[in-house]
């Protein structure tokens, strides 16, 4: 209980100070699963809407597979990516492994069936109706699917939060491709896992409380933009 | 001679192997307004949504200015507009509704300002313009909707039930507003409900869709006085419906001519000008000719001949087809008939109660297309 409390007390300690290893990681941190996010939103949102959209033998079969990604295992994936930019893998040669860049990849593989499973699930909700509608406004296929995404975005902000709080929470697979190499490649969440085998609990606590906090904000941010609304 | 701005051939809509859908000819004129009746289940939207090319038919072509579509649809579809039963507006303030498909079109935002302007005006929505249309009426999105298919000033105008789930003053007041503007453009519409005075309010010409399959295309009082067959009859209710023309008031009733007679009705507005005359044939009562010409509480009387008698269901009422210079229907139980002993032939007075008269606004004269597409 005392090393909880000491602990705490020296979170805050490092915290005020401005310890910069602290906020270095965190910005590492953000910066990191900020683009795995963007990626995810991107290539998932895309696949989300090209599933809820159109019909096509074994669309079922590919639903299934995305929802399963939703609750892809981190590690599974870090495995998987690990293989992948390894020397002798076939992304090899890129020299990737152990990098940042190794470590958005992972983390976008994480978040895009997340993303898109929620973005399916969005346009199909909406009435087929107002689909037909917007087709009749004289819209193209891009501004039909933006219209769309824009009538989905209640959902489509709602993946944005779940694909950013996965991947700024989760530690298997940037530990596993990225190697949590000091100054470079370590993240709040490695460096969490690192301090707590270290013992140095009040700096792990530390930077828990500033992952929270973090995690907070960020999908505070979001959460209101999704909740705009136009005036009244 | 122009061809039909909007036509369909060979026609054939089937959905999980049921046919929904057959017609092998429809055309509308450009300029003209095509009513389309018919029961729920009909496949009304179902040709609406073929027409406004949103769902490929199984066979059969859609034709604008008589040649078929093909190739993108787009370029065919940025010249019509559509709208709904329901509003099926955009998750954003009215503005941004009744502008959508300006933008869509990339149409310069000055002038998408201005024309949404001028039709959120004439609409009476402008006060709304800044508004989320989560925050409407019913009535109140439904012009929304309207505003922005007509701001397109499209070529076609396609119009599924859009009054049907609007409370009744709302209803009036949109359909007299839609027919104003119909007035003034050019555009030609298809209007489908299953409202029959709508349809007569509006229409040129009726189409009546039943079972998926097109039973009578043609001039209103043509479809009302001579339905195609028993099923249409008993859609339309078979009401007397007469090209009149209305006088004005007197005395508190609107006078209106119908052929050489004069009828009065009792309307809720002021009327002048060409109407629909519509009588119920069970609202008619028949009697000799010697008989009531003193005073009585029904204001018409309208002298005519028997041309034919036809049981009518059980065979207790009889349908007699009246020549009053212009034809009349009147339903009258058997006993009535025997009493009267009606041939053939024979002269009767048919009065009714101005009560009775329903009076519809009808676009008159000049301007109503005739000619090719309909039969």
């Amino acid at each position: 209980m005392e090393t909880i409390i000491e602990g705490v007390r020296e979170a805050f300690r490092l915290l005020l100070r401005g310890d910069s290893e602290v906020y270095s990681t965190a910005a590492r941190s953000i910066v990191i699963s900020g683009l795995a996010t963007v990626i995810g939103l991107a290539a998932g949102g895309a696949l989300g809407m090209f599933l809820g959209l159109q019909s096509f033998p074994g669309r079922g079969l590919v639903l299934a597979l995305v929802n399963t990604g939703m609750a892809l295992p981190p590690v599974v994936v870090g495995l998987v990516v690990f293989l992948l930019l390894s020397r002798e893998g076939p992304a090899g040669r890129l020299g990737l492994l152990f990098t940042p860049a190794a470590m958005v990849i992972a983390q976008a593989v994480l978040v895009t069936p997340i993303v898109a499973g929620l973005t399916a699930t969005g346009v199909q909700a909406i009435r087929p109706q107002l689909r037909w509608q917007i087709l009749a406004l004289g819209a193209s296929r891009w501004q039909y699917a933006w219209l769309l995404l824009r009538e989905a975005r209640l959902t489509f902000m709602a993946a944005a939060m779940l694909a950013f709080g996965m991947a700024i929470h989760e530690v298997g697979a940037s530990l596993m491709v990225g190697g949590n190499i000091q100054g470079e490649t370590r993240v709040l969440t490695t460096s969490i896992v690192l301090e707590t085998m270290r013992g140095n609990f009040e700096t792990a606590i530390a930077l828990s409380f500033v992952l929270l906090g973090l995690m907070y904000l960020t999908i505070l941010g979001l959460t209101l933009v999704q909740q705009r609304r136009p005036a009244p | 001679m122009t061809p039909p701005k909007l036509a369909v051939r060979g026609l054939a809509l089937a959905r999980g192997g049921r046919l929904i859908l057959e017609v092998p000819e429809l055309a509308v004129q450009a300029g003209e307004v095509l009513a389309v009746v018919g029961p729920n289940g009909a496949g009304k939207s179902a040709l609406i949504r073929v027409l406004a090319l949103l769902e490929r038919p199984t066979r059969g072509e859609v034709l604008m200015d008589g040649r078929p579509v093909t190739g993108p649809l787009l370029p065919y579809r940025r010249r019509m507009a559509v709208v709904f039963q329901e509003p099926l507006l955009l998750d954003t303030t009215v503005e941004g509704n009744v502008r959508a498909g300006l933008a869509l079109r990339g149409v310069p935002r000055r002038e998408q300002e201005r024309r949404t302007a001028r039709w959120l005006e004439r609409l009476g929505i402008a006060h709304l313009a800044r508004r989320s249309v989560r925050h409407l009426s019913g009535g109140e999105a439904q012009r929304v909707s309207l505003a922005r298919a007509l701001v397109l000033e499209p070529e076609v105008l396609l119009l599924d039930e859009p009054f049907a789930a609007l409370d009744a003053p709302t209803h009036r007041e949109l359909l007299g507003e839609l027919e104003g503007v119909l007035r003034e453009t050019a555009t030609t519409v298809v209007f489908v409900t299953h409202d029959r005075s709508d349809a007569l309010r509006l229409g040129h010409r009726l189409a009546v869709l039943m079972g998926g399959r097109l039973r009578q295309v043609g001039p209103p009082e043509e479809v009302f006085s001579q339905p195609a067959d028993p099923e249409v009859a008993t859609f339309l209710g078979v009401e007397n419906v007469l090209p009149g023309q209305a006088l004005g008031r007197e005395g508190g009733l609107t006078v209106v001519e119908v052929g050489a007679h004069r009828l009065q009705a009792v309307t809720e507005e002021r009327l002048e000008g060409p109407v629909w005359v519509c009588v119920r044939p069970e609202h008619l009562v028949l009697g000799p000719v010697y008989q009531g010409e003193g005073p009585s509480s029904a204001r018409n009387r309208v002298p005519g001949v028997v041309r034919r008698l036809n049981p009518l269901g059980m065979g207790d009422q009889v349908r007699a087809d009246l020549d009053c210079g212009f034809p009349l229907v009147a339903y009258i139980t058997a006993q009535a008939a025997e009493e009267l002993e009606l041939r053939p032939g024979s002269p009767v007075v048919a009065t009714f109660k101005a009560s009775t008269v329903h009076l519809i606004p009808r676009e008159g004269g000049p301007g109503r297309p005739e000619g090719p597409g309909g039969r």
